[in-house]
C-alpha cells in the first residue's frame, strides 16, 4: 500500500445547529481515485469543500502530506478543484481562463504558453485558445474546468459532481477520460457523485456516506458485494434486502426457509438483515429439488439486456429478481440462491443506528 | 382596416412627439434669436452662446452640476457597491433593516428628504455649501447604485469566486480579477443612474445649497423670478445635446462594439 | 470565511445611511413636535387643518391625482402602440419617447413657460394671426400642462417594461380561447401590467403631489400647492417647527398613497398566486 496523502481526522462540522458531518475519519492514499458516493445531503461536498479549504471544520484536523493544513486557506493549498457548475470565468478567453492560476504565480508567458497548449492537448481541445467561453458546449466547458485545474500540477484533484449537468451519453464518454486523464497525469483524485454506477465505474476506492456518517468504504467490489449495512446495500443498486435470523455460522434461516451461507461470527439465532441481489436468485421449476423458496411470478417488465421481475412468496415479500429468462406472471416457480451470494449484515443496534437505514 | 389602425397609430404617436418635443424645439429656435422677445423672430445669431460661454455664474453652475454629479455619482457606486455586496450575506433580519432604511430616500418625497437633511445639517453646525450638496446628492444617489448592483450580486456565482482563490488568488485579487467584472454591467449602470439623478436634481439641491452656490436647477429656479435671459435658451440647447449624445452613445456603443467582436 | 469578512463592508455605507438618512429624519420628526421653545407640541401637526395649509394640501392632492391619470392615459396607448411595432428597448423610437426624462426637468418647464407667457411663444403667434391674446400662464390648466410634461416619461418607461414582459402567446392564447380584443385587454394586458402601472403611478404621483417648483413657474404664486406652502415656511417665513410638522403630515400622505396603490399589486400577485 501506497502512503497516505491526505488524513481527515475527527471532522465534525454545522451549519445553523445542523449535523452535517459527525467526527468524520478517512485516509487517501496517494494516487487513487476515490469517491464520496451518497444522496444530497450526505455531507459529501461539505467533506470536499473542507479539503478544499472553503470551509473550516467546527472539530477536527485536515493533514495533506503529513502537514496540517486545517487553517490554511483555499490559495495556499497545493491541490484544485473542478467545480460542479464548472465555474469558468465568463469574462475571460478560454486561454486566459487556463493561465489564471499560473499568471497568479507569476509564471513566464513561454511556460504559461506551453502549459495551455499541453493542458488543452491533454483534453482533447486543440486550438481552442482564443474561443469565448459562451461559444463552448456542456462537455466541452468541463474539459476546460479540469484544463484549468490540472495546469497547476496539483497533487490532488477535487471533482464535485462535475458530470451532473451533462447527458447520459457525454457522462460516459467524458468518464472514460477521466479515467485516461487520471493515468496519464498520476495525481490523486477525490471524485463526488450521487449516481453510485458512476462511482462504482472510475474509481478504486469508494466512501458511501449517508447523513454525515461515512456507512461504508472499500474497493467497488467490496461494497457491491459485500455491504455493511442495509443503507449501502440499498444505495448500492437494486437489491433484496430481508429479514432473517443467523441460526448458527454459515446457516441463516429467512421466513422459515433454511439458507447456507458463507458468513459466521454473528453467534447463535440473532436477528440480522440478509442481502440477496437481484441477478443471484435463480428461478428454477416449482418442484426442483434445490427450490429453497415457493413463490408466483407477479410482475414483469422488458428493460432490455435483462426482465426485471417480481416473484411473491407466501409471506407477502416480493423479490426483486433479474434474469435473460421470461417467466410469465401467474407462473409457480421455485427460488434458490448460491451460499456466496448471500450476504448477512447486522441490524442496526442502537436507535441512533436505526437512523442511517434506509428511508422508504 | 389595418391600414387605417397602423395610420391612426402613425398620427397618435406624432403628437405625442410634438407634445414632447416643441417645447424643447421652441428653446432651441429661440437660442438662436437676436431680440430678447419671446413673441417674434428678429434674426439669426449666436451671440447668446457666447454671452452664455462668457458668463460666469452660468459657468460655475454648469461646472458645479458637473462636479457634483460626477463626485457623488463615484463615491455612491464605490460606498453602494461594497454594501450591496456586504448586504447579501447577511441574515435576513439585518438585510430587511439595511434595505428597508435603504429606500427611504426614493420612496419619500423629495421635499422631505431636502428639508430633513437640511435641518440636520443646520442643527449639526455644518454650514450650507458645495459640500452639503454633495453630501446630499451621495445619499439619494445610493438607492439606486444598491438597486443596481444588487441583482448582479444576487447572480455572481459564488463558485468563480471559489475557482479563483482554489486556483491561488487571494481575497482581494479574486475580488478584483473575478467578482468585479461580474458586477460590472450593474455597477455601470448604477454609477450611470447616480450621475443623471444628480444632474437633474432641483428639490434637493434647493433646500441644502446655503447661498452663494449654485447648479443648473437652482440657477434656472432663480433666474425665472428675475425674468429669464436668452443665454439661458442657449444652455438648454447645449444640455439637452449633451443629453442627447452621451444616451445616445451609451445606448448603442455596447451594440455596435458587439457587432464588431461577433465579426472578428 | 467570504461571509464574516465581507459583512464589513457595509460598514462605511451603514455610518452613512445612519448619518444622512436616520438622524435627518428624527431631527424633522424632533421639530415637527416642537415648538420655538423646545416643548412637546401638537400644534405644527395640526396647522394642516388651517384653510391656508389645508386648501393648497386639498388643491395638490386633485391635481396630482388628474395627472397621474392623464399621464396613464396617454402613456397606454402609446407603450402599447410601441409594443405592437415588434422593437427592442434600445430601438430609436423608444430612445425618443425615453430620452425626455434624462433632460434637467427645470429647464423643461421653463420651455412651458416660454410658450405660456403673457408675451410668451403661443400668444406671439395668436397675435401674428391676428387672433387675441389669451390669459394661458398663471392658471391651473398651466400647471396641470406642466406637471403631465415633466412627469410623462416616469409612466411611459415603467409601463413600457412591464408591457414588454409579456408574453405575445400569452394574448394569442387569450385570442385562442374566444376572447375579443376588449376583452384580452382589460382580463389580460391591464392585470399583467399591474406591476408597470404600479411604478408609474408611483414615479409620477409623488413628485406631483409635493411639486413647489412646478406651481411657481407655471401658477405664478396663485396657484399654491401644498409643497409652495412648506417651501416658504423654510426658505421665506423661517418657521421651521411648523414647516417640519407640514412634511411630516405629507409624508404621511405620500406614505399612504403608495400603500394603497401597492395594495394593488399585491391583490393582483396574491389572484396570481392563487388561481396557477
Amino acid at each position: 500500500m501506497s502512503r497516505n496523502l491526505l488524513e481527515l481526522q475527527n471532522i465534525t462540522k454545522s451549519y445553523d445547529g445542523q449535523l452535517i458531518l459527525d467526527d468524520l475519519t478517512l485516509d487517501i492514499h496517494e494516487n487513487s481515485f476515490v469517491t464520496f458516493l451518497g444522496p444530497s445531503g450526505c455531507g459529501k461536498t461539505t467533506t470536499l469543500r473542507i479539503i478544499g479549504g472553503f470551509e473550516k471544520p467546527d472539530k477536527g484536523r485536515v493533514f495533506f502530506d503529513g502537514k496540517d493544513i486545517t487553517d490554511l486557506p483555499a490559495n495556499k493549498r497545493q491541490l484544485n478543484t473542478v467545480f460542479q457548475k464548472y465555474a469558468l470565468f465568463p469574462h475571460m478567453s478560454i486561454e486566459d481562463n487556463i493561465a489564471f492560476g499560473l499568471r497568479i504565480k507569476n509564471k513566464t508567458d513561454a511556460y504559461i504558453k506551453d502549459k495551455i497548449k499541453y493542458a488543452l492537448k491533454l483534453v482533447n481541445l486543440d486550438g481552442f485558445e482564443k474561443r469565448s467561453i459562451d461559444s463552448l458546449s456542456g462537455g466541452q466547458q468541463q474539459r476546460i474546468a479540469i484544463a484549468r485545474a490540472i495546469v497547476n500540477e496539483p497533487r490532488l484533484l477535487l471533482l464535485d459532481e462535475p458530470l451532473g449537468a451533462l447527458d447520459l451519453k457525454l457522462r460516459q464518454e467524458m468518464q472514460y477520460e477521466l479515467i485516461r486523464l487520471k493515468n496519464e497525469l498520476g495525481i490523486t483524485f477525490i471524485y463526488v457523485t450521487h449516481d453510485q454506477e458512476e462511482a462504482l465505474t472510475m474509481s478504486d476506492y469508494v466512501v458511501v456516506m449517508n447523513q454525515g456518517y461515512i456507512q461504508q468504504a472499500g474497493s467497488p467490489e467490496q461494497i457491491y458485494n459485500e455491504p455493511e449495512n442495509a443503507f449501502v446495500a440499498d444505495f448500492i443498486g437494486d437489491s433484496n434486502i430481508v429479514p432473517g435470523i443467523m441460526v448458527e455460522d454459515y446457516h441463516v434461516r429467512i421466513f422459515g426457509a433454511d439458507f447456507k451461507c458463507v458468513d459466521a461470527g454473528f453467534g447463535t439465532n440473532k436477528p440480522v438483515d440478509v442481502v440477496i441481489r437481484p441477478e443471484d436468485l435463480e428461478i428454477i421449476d416449482d418442484d426442483d429439488p434445490r427450490a429453497i423458496l415457493h413463490g408466483e411470478m407477479t410482475h414483469i417488465i422488458f428493460k432490455g439486456e435483462i426482465y426485471e421481475m417480481e416473484c411473491t412468496t407466501p409471506d407477502g415479500f416480493e423479490w426483486l429478481i433479474h434474469s435473460t429468462e421470461l417467466h410469465e406472471p401467474g407462473k409457480k416457480v421455485g427460488l434458490y440462491v448460491k451460499p456466496s451470494n448471500i450476504q448477512v449484515m447486522n441490524k442496526p443496534e442502537s436507535e441512533d443506528e436505526e437512523a442511517l437505514g434506509v428511508e422508504e | 382596416m389595418e391600414k387605417i389602425k397602423s395610420a391612426l397609430s402613425n398620427f397618435y404617436l406624432s403628437l405625442i412627439v410634438l407634445f414632447m418635443y416643441a417645447p424643447i424645439a421652441t428653446l432651441v429656435v429661440l437660442s438662436f434669436n437676436s431680440g430678447r422677445s419671446r413673441a417674434q423672430w428678429s434674426g439669426f445669431t449666436t451671440d447668446w452662446y457666447v454671452t452664455m460661454w462668457a458668463d460666469e455664474t452660468i459657468m460655475a453652475a454648469l461646472r458645479n452640476t458637473v462636479i457634483i454629479a460626477f463626485l457623488s455619482a463615484f463615491v455612491a457606486t464605490v460606498l453602494g457597491t461594497l454594501a450591496a455586496i456586504a448586504i447579501n450575506n447577511m441574515k435576513p433580519v439585518s438585510k430587511n433593516i439595511i434595505m428597508s432604511i435603504t429606500n427611504v430616500p426614493m420612496l419619500n418625497a423629495d421635499i422631505v428628504t431636502g428639508i430633513s437633511l437640511m435641518l440636520c445639517f443646520i442643527a449639526f453646525r455644518v454650514s450650507l455649501g458645495f459640500h452639503t450638496i454633495l453630501m446630499a446628492h451621495i445619499t439619494f444617489n445610493l438607492p439606486y447604485v444598491i438597486l443596481s448592483v444588487m441583482p448582479k450580486v444576487r447572480q455572481a456565482s459564488k463558485e468563480t469566486y471559489e475557482a479563483a482563490l482554489d486556483l491561488g488568488a487571494t481575497p482581494f485579487q479574486a475580488f478584483l480579477t473575478v467578482v468585479l467584472p461580474e458586477l460590472m454591467p450593474g455597477v455601470t449602470s448604477g454609477f450611470m443612474l447616480a450621475f443623471t439623478m444628480s444632474l437633474d436634481d432641483f428639490i434637493i439641491t434647493h433646500f441644502t445649497r446655503g447661498a452663494g452656490i449654485d447648479t443648473i436647477s437652482t440657477l434656472v429656479y432663480s433666474q425665472v423670478r428675475k425674468g429669464i435671459s436668452p443665454t439661458m435658451y442657449a444652455l438648454s440647447t447645449v444640455i439637452f445635446l449633451t443629453v442627447f449624445i452621451v444616451l445616445l452613445i451609451g445606448n448603442y456603443a455596447p451594440d455596435w462594439a458587439k457587432k464588431r467582436k461577433r465579426k472578428a | 470565511m467570504k461571509n464574516n469578512t465581507s459583512r464589513y463592508l457595509a460598514g462605511p455605507y451603514v455610518i452613512w445611511i445612519v448619518g444622512f438618512i436616520v438622524i435627518p429624519l428624527l431631527t424633522i420628526v424632533y421639530y415637527g413636535f416642537t415648538d420655538r421653545n423646545n416643548a412637546f407640541t401638537l400644534n405644527n401637526i395640526a396647522q394642516i387643518l388651517v384653510w391656508e395649509n389645508y386648501r393648497p394640501l386639498y388643491r395638490a392632492m386633485i391635481l396630482s391625482a388628474v395627472c397621474t391619470a392623464i399621464c396613464f392615459l396617454l402613456a397606454f396607448p402609446l407603450t402599447m402602440i410601441l409594443r405592437s411595432l415588434k422593437v427592442g428597448r434600445s430601438s430609436l423610437i423608444v430612445f425618443i419617447f425615453i430620452l425626455p426624462m434624462w433632460m434637467n426637468s427645470l429647464l423643461r418647464v421653463l420651455a412651458w413657460q416660454t410658450l405660456l407667457e403673457r408675451k410668451g411663444v403661443i400668444n406671439g403667434i395668436l397675435t401674428a394671426m391676428h387672433l387675441p391674446e389669451q390669459h394661458l400662464i398663471n392658471t391651473t390648466a398651466a400647471v396641470l400642462i406642466g406637471m403631465v410634461y415633466d412627469f410623462l416619461p416616469f409612466m411611459i418607461l415603467p409601463l413600457f417594461n412591464a408591457l414588454m414582459k409579456i408574453d405575445d402567446n400569452t394574448i394569442n392564447a387569450a385570442y385562442d380561447l374566444g376572447a375579443s380584443y376588449w376583452q384580452t385587454l382589460t382580463k389580460i394586458i391591464l392585470p399583467l401590467s399591474v406591476p408597470g402601472i404600479v411604478s408609474g403611478v408611483t414615479m409620477v404621483f409623488v413628485p406631483a403631489l409635493t411639486t413647489f417648483a412646478i406651481s411657481n413657474m407655471l401658477g405664478g404664486g396663485k396657484i399654491y400647492l401644498i409643497g409652495n406652502v412648506i417651501e416658504q415656511e423654510f426658505m421665506q417665513d423661517s418657521d421651521w417647527n411648523e414647516g417640519s410638522g407640514l412634511s411630516l403630515v405629507l409624508m404621511v400622505f405620500v406614505i399612504v398613497s403608495m400603500l394603497i396603490v401597492n395594495h394593488f399589486e399585491d391583490k393582483n400577485d396574491m389572484r396570481k398566486g392563487g388561481v396557477i
